[in-house]
């Protein structure tokens, strides 16, 4: 008889409860990177992870770390506090565009200013998911969503790029954004948070990785058709690579 | 050690870190500034964590996170920074995390001033966020009785899992007085923080802080869970000083600096013959309604003194329950009433001037 070898399993980074996302949503996927990456770096035991508030305000039950649940947007600010007070520990937030990019703004920033020890994995996917898909900072020109019904204008503010814009944030360390469209870039996006995973390990600042997401609920698409739109779309806006690397020391 | 002359706002720092606060996490408003300013050196040269936050929301937001962690922390702030810090205070009370608060009121509304008032009562004793809470909150009245209590708040916060506040005035941060730090304050049992999220998971499970309960019927059965922390809080833990009362023919009310002020005009009555005295309220939440029930036939009249425009007074109706007629003297705006004003508003009642 030939025998069973497991090629592919749950992470240990994550709970055995389901999660709470829809059908194509890829929210999931990142989870899955985050837990990966702690395990396969040996840090899990180590972590505190923060809840922000949207669609992933309840995923302090989908890690197997220590978690704490954050006010909207304030998650960089939670952070702080523990990352003082148990510098020995590695913190993540986990932060989608409406929670960062609009009410957390400060907060993001400024924890970067003070190149705080800590990494933020934010996810765009371009909508307020959580509240039935009112737009957001990160919403593209054109955009429908329940709050701008005829499509994002001029008139609504132009959408911000943020991991350009923290990458011009001198104590940041190091800000990559990413995508989970495809086996090659859920791959890459893995090696973007282990990257930033470890450089907090080594006390080397404050780490951020974008990713790229879906909704495909709130953008009214299939699972399918909404990882094109991501594609065709969202990163011609907010390109992949790389917007800050000073690991060095020095910006490269 | 003797006692030495310290600014109230700096000896009320060292007090925290006397105390054992292992973080402090604040934003610069008036007329607080000495305070984290004292911290900023010496809560470093202690070993200890200082952050100047970016706004009095990011400073609560990273007490909260330290708290979740099993720290001791504090922030400090006055009456339109307090405001701010609501959001975070109410996650503190939902996510049951100790942590202390230290409030040097100024007036309000809005921006109102930088003098001194009492006119956070109510954002002190109703919660002050969102949902079903309170903070324990002592109103001292001198530096002394501040350090004397801060230094026991950060054993009530942790006794209660629950914010404690410190609510003083402006008078109180700004002026001098002489204290000494080795008064012998009341010892709490305390449990070690087998729930924090320290990210310390070699003997244990996963800590998860969280005040989120979609199921209403949890959330019904957290809310009452809180409620009878509050309750002991109100049962056992009502704290206040029966000033001069054995045979008063009228009582003060009143709170924090008024109360000392309050003490003088006791004094200038006494020398006129007047019996009067004061219920001096040290927890402001619990509000000590068991000292009204102590109060002999002989007192006929209540007076409530603020530096408000009547917010304990509030307060003061419910716990007489009717029982005698109540008049309120208040100033605003950080005008601090003088000992002879309250004179005249006592001699005033008693002439049957002043109707209730």
């Amino acid at each position: 008889m030939p025998k069973s070898k497991t090629v592919y399993k749950r992470s240990e980074g994550l709970s055995l409860m389901d999660n709470s996302y829809c059908p194509g949503c890829t929210h999931g996927i990142i989870h899955k990177l985050v837990a990966e990456s702690l395990v396969e770096l040996e840090l899990l035991e180590r972590t505190i992870g923060i809840s922000s508030v949207g669609c992933s305000a309840l995923n302090y039950d989908f890690f197997s770390c220590d978690m704490q649940q954050a006010p909207h947007g304030r998650a960089p600010a939670v952070a702080t506090g523990i990352k003082r007070v148990r510098p020995n520990s590695i913190i993540f937030t986990y932060q989608g565009d409406g929670d960062l990019a609009s009410i957390g703004i400060a907060e993001a920033i400024h924890a970067a200013h003070r190149s705080e020890n800590i990494t933020i994995v934010f996810v765009n996917n371009a909508i307020y998911g959580m509240t039935g898909g009112q737009m957001s900072p990160t919403t593209l020109l054109g955009q429908k969503t329940t709050t701008s019904p005829d499509g994002r204008t001029k008139a609504h503010g132009l959408p911000l790029r943020i991991a350009e814009m923290m990458a011009t944030i001198p104590g940041a360390t190091y800000i990559e954004r990413v995508s989970v469209h495809n086996p090659q870039h859920v791959a890459k996006a893995k090696k973007a948070l282990k990257k930033a995973f470890s450089i907090q390990n080594d006390n080397k600042g404050f780490t951020l990785i974008e990713f790229i997401s879906t909704c495909p609920v709130n953008w009214g698409m299939t699972p399918k058709d909404a990882v094109d739109w991501a594609v065709d779309s969202m990163i011609p806006y907010y390109p992949l690579g790389v917007f800050k690397d000073a690991t060095e020391g020095e910006e490269k | 050690m003797a006692k030495v002359l310290m600014k109230g706002n700096e000896a009320m720092a060292l007090a925290a870190i006397k105390a054992g606060c292992d973080a402090f996490y604040g934003y610069p408003i008036t007329p607080q500034n000495e305070l984290p300013e004292y911290l900023s050196k010496h809560m470093a040269l202690n070993g200890r964590v200082f952050v100047q936050s970016e706004s009095e929301v990011a400073a609560i937001n990273m007490v909260y996170g330290a708290a979740g962690a099993g720290a001791r922390a504090l922030t400090s702030s006055s009456s339109p920074g307090i405001a701010l810090k609501q959001e975070g205070i109410s996650y503190m009370a939902g996510a049951e995390l100790p942590g202390v608060i230290i409030n040097v009121m100024r007036g309000g509304p809005g921006l109102g001033g930088i003098q001194p008032s009492q006119g956070d009562y109510k954002q002190i004793t109703r919660g002050g966020g969102n949902g079903d809470y309170y903070l324990y909150s002592l109103a001292p009245e001198s530096l002394q009785e501040a350090v004397d209590l801060i230094k026991e708040s950060f054993d009530i916060a942790d006794y209660f899992r629950n914010p404690v506040m410190i609510a003083v005035d402006g008078l109180i941060g700004q002026m001098m007085e002489p204290v000494t730090f080795d008064n012998e304050t009341p010892k709490w049992e305390l449990e070690p923080k087998t729930w924090a999220a320290d990210g310390n998971r070699s003997n244990r499970e996963k800590n998860i802080i969280n005040s989120l309960y979609l199921d209403p019927l949890m959330l019904e059965k957290h809310n009452l869970k809180l409620k009878a922390k509050y309750d002991v809080m109100r049962d056992k833990h009502q704290r206040y000083e029966m000033i001069n009362v054995k045979d008063a023919e009228i009582v003060i009310v009143a709170y924090g600096s008024m109360a000392r002020i309050a003490r003088t005009s006791i004094e200038i009555l006494a020398e006129k013959g007047i019996k009067c005295g004061m219920i001096r309220p040290i927890t402001i939440f619990p509000f000590p309604d068991k000292a009204f029930r102590k109060l002999q036939d002989s007192v006929k009249n209540i007076l409530v003194v603020e530096m408000s425009t009547g917010q304990m007074l509030e307060d003061v109706k419910i716990a007489n329950e009717c029982e005698r007629p109540i008049h309120f003297y208040g100033r605003v705006g950080g005008i601090v009433p003088e000992a002879e004003e309250v004179v005249s508003q006592v001699l005033k009642i008693i002439g049957g001037e002043d109707n209730a």
